[in-house]
């Protein structure tokens, strides 16, 4: 169970079959071509093209339950319906691999190990929606996913995979990366559309939805690396296996997990959907670190309100997490043990939101820049106690009030810890009076 | 465009730009490219993306100014980005910012007399189970000690190349 020697952690073996992460598991696999046909790749590309009709193959996708793993959770196949069947010009795909919300690090094992798997599952989604030019929008700072995937492009390209008239049929695909710059804005989906367009990435306010207006204002589907993943597997074992697995009817499949944190074994576990916390805490990854016990959780990402051990056996799917109060968002499991500052915590997340924040809203733009203030003020032991209702009267002006969802992320961390460790908090401050008072008072501007 | 920093890039420039079907698309992989040419994006480089894009030159500034990876001033040959998020943090990344900072006689936002390294503190890189860890360049290294930042940094200075760096990414690591 301890990590190696070398700092390492090795794989172990798990009770529950793998999908995605199946290939890159088998020792000696590269993640070539050559090493990907070998595993029964590209045949879920054959098949389509053998006969299954573009619509049906977006029913199929809506039949086995696969909903976006970006954050989300929108059904895939419903999202690829919206898009207009009449509409006579062009229509994209853009792949999101963005990968910023702290805590998540799957779309880059999923593209440094197998990126064949994710251009697939793209060119079958191309096929379904009748694209024939997608972009993979990647974080500017995978320098080595994006020449990884650069060399699958070229590969399947000179393999007849891509190209115009794939493997001799009508269908024409186009793939190419798009790196973006440093914005964890860019992974909102709209952003991402005005990012690639070549601009500030502002989202933008939705109605018109990317289906319709997306891309250069045309029909546009985005999807997260691993949701195009999935798709060639769903294709070649068919829609009932796949909504059989994890937690039907309304989480199926697997996910990657990215357990982070105070553990034994960080990683990425793919793990059907509905595994408990505890299972991929305490089993998985091993435990905890050290002799500390497990003090808090954040169960999907940065955006996601922290949880308590009396949340350890929830179920990790779309449904459960959402009734504990938080949120399955992008998967990131990160794991704090007793000692570690609740207080502190927030405002590390804090200062990560101000820093991302694009500045189009005001509530976001202004209550991000005072959120973070407040914060360190507390933190640094000059707070009041009046500042604790201050910070949820300022999160109540920017929840919902903003064009993105990155308005809501920002405020859980600081509702999250106020609500089950307000007395950290408490105590912090008042300390900072007791100080004060036994100093000469200076009087504190508000 | 006579004397443009793009003159010997012209294939890779034209490859860019037929990528999309709207010219401006290309303006991100463009001040990419310029910045792996020249180590930040001059204001010249800006004119002439600009002038390949039909854009303005202050259509180019607004979109630089928003992405956080592009320096508008020169910067050292290795630019030191330590990741600080809460995950990072809590594995230490405070004390490899520390590390570094005592190494390189530097502060975070400065750069060594010598030029060679620029030190950042950024937020997440996507290597939340491998942390602490840095970016140098185009290169991740994750699982920082004490003992492999003083090496890391030594061997770049001496070689310019350090083999810690990361390969394909995955954690835990398959059995061979
Ligand atoms: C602030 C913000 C950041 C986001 N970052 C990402 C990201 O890095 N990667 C991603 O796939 N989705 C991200 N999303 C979600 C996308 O907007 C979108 O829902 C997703 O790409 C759709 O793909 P899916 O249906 O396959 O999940 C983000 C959303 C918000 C509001």
């Amino acid at each position: 169970m301890d990590p190696g020697s070398d700092g390492t952690t090795k794989l172990m073996a798990s009770k529950y079959e793998k999908i995605l992460l199946k290939n890159m598991e088998q020792p000696g696999y590269t993640g070539s071509l050559q090493d990907y046909e070998k595993a029964g790749g590209y045949q879920a590309l054959r098949k389509v093209l053998g006969g299954i009709p573009p619509d049906e193959v977006i029913d199929i996708v809506k039949r086995s339950g696969l909903r976006g793993r970006g954050g989300a959770g929108f059904p895939t196949g419903v999202k690829w319906g919206f898009i207009p069947k009449d509409h006579p010009g062009p229509r994209f795909l853009c792949c999101n691999a963005d990968e910023s919300e702290p805590g998540t690090f799957k779309d880059r094992q999923l593209m440094e190990r197998d990126p064949h798997q994710v251009l697939e599952g793209m060119i079958i989604t191309c096929y379904a929606i009748r694209a024939s030019l997608a972009y993979i929008y990647i974080r500017g700072e995978f320098r080595l996913a994006a020449k990884i995937l650069e060399r699958a492009i070229r590969e399947a390209r000179a393999a007849g995979y891509l190209g115009s008239r794939i493997l001799g049929s009508e269908l024409d695909v186009q793939i190419h990366v798009h790196a973006g710059a440093g914005a964890y804005i860019c992974g909102e989906e709209t952003a991402l559309l005005e990012s690639l367009e070549g601009k500030r990435g502002l989202p933008r306010f939705k109605p018109p939805f990317p289906a319709t207006h997306g891309l250069y204002q045309k029909p546009t589907v985005v999807n997260n690396v691993e949701t195009l993943a999935n798709i060639p597997h769903i294709i070649m074992r068919g829609a009932e296996w796949y909504a059989s697995i994890g937690s039907p009817p309304k989480s199926t499949g697997t996910r990657v997990f990215c357990l982070s944190g105070h553990v034994k074994r960080p990683g990425n576990y793919e793990l059907p959907m509905g595994t408990t916390f505890r299972e991929l805490i305490f089993e998985h990854g091993g435990g905890m670190r050290g002799e500390k016990p497990l003090k808090a959780f954040i169960p999907g990402g940065a955006s996601a309100p922290f949880l308590t051990p009396d949340h350890l056996d929830v179920k990790m799917d779309f449904e459960s997490v959402a009734m504990a109060g938080s949120m399955l968002g992008s998967g990131g499991v990160t794991v704090m043990e007793e000692g570690t500052s609740m207080v502190w915590a927030a405002l590390r997340l804090m200062e990560f939101f101000y820093h991302e924040s694009c500045g189009k809203c005001t509530p976001c733009r202004e209550g991000s820049s005072w959120l973070v203030q407040i914060l360190q003020r507390i933190w640094q032991g000059e707070g009041r106690m009046s500042d604790l209702d201050l910070l949820v009267d300022l999160c109540k002006n920017i929840e919902g009030r903003t064009v993105c969802a990155f308005g809501d992320a920002e405020v859980a961390p600081i509702l999250s810890t106020l609500r089950y460790w307000r007395s950290e908090y408490e105590e912090l401050i008042a300390r900072a009076e007791a100080s004060r008072s036994s100093k000469k008072e200076l009087p504190v501007v508000a | 465009m006579a004397g443009s920093i793009f003159d010997h890039l012209q294939e890779e420039v034209q490859d860019i730009i037929g990528r999309y079907p709207v010219k401006r698309s290309a303006l991100l992989p463009l001040l990419n490219l310029a910045q792996r040419e020249e180590g930040y994006v001059s204001e010249e480089a800006m004119k002439a993306i600009a002038a390949l894009l039909d854009l303005t030159p202050p259509q180019v500034y607004e979109t630089v100014t928003f992405y956080t990876m592009f320096n508008l001033k020169p910067i050292g040959k290795f630019h030191v980005q330590v990741c600080k998020s809460l995950m990072c943090a809590l594995v230490g990344s405070d004390d490899v910012i520390e590390w570094i900072r005592e190494k390189l006689g530097i502060r975070v936002g400065q750069t060594t007399d010598d030029g060679l390294f620029t030190l950042s503190v950024v937020e997440c890189l996507g290597s939340c189970a491998t942390g602490p860890m840095m970016q140098i360049n185009d290169d991740y290294y994750e699982r920082l000690t004490k003992e492999t930042v003083c090496r890391i940094l030594d061997e770049l200075k001496q070689q310019g190349d350090c083999p810690l760096k990361s390969g394909p990414f995955m954690v835990p690591e398959p059995t061979s």
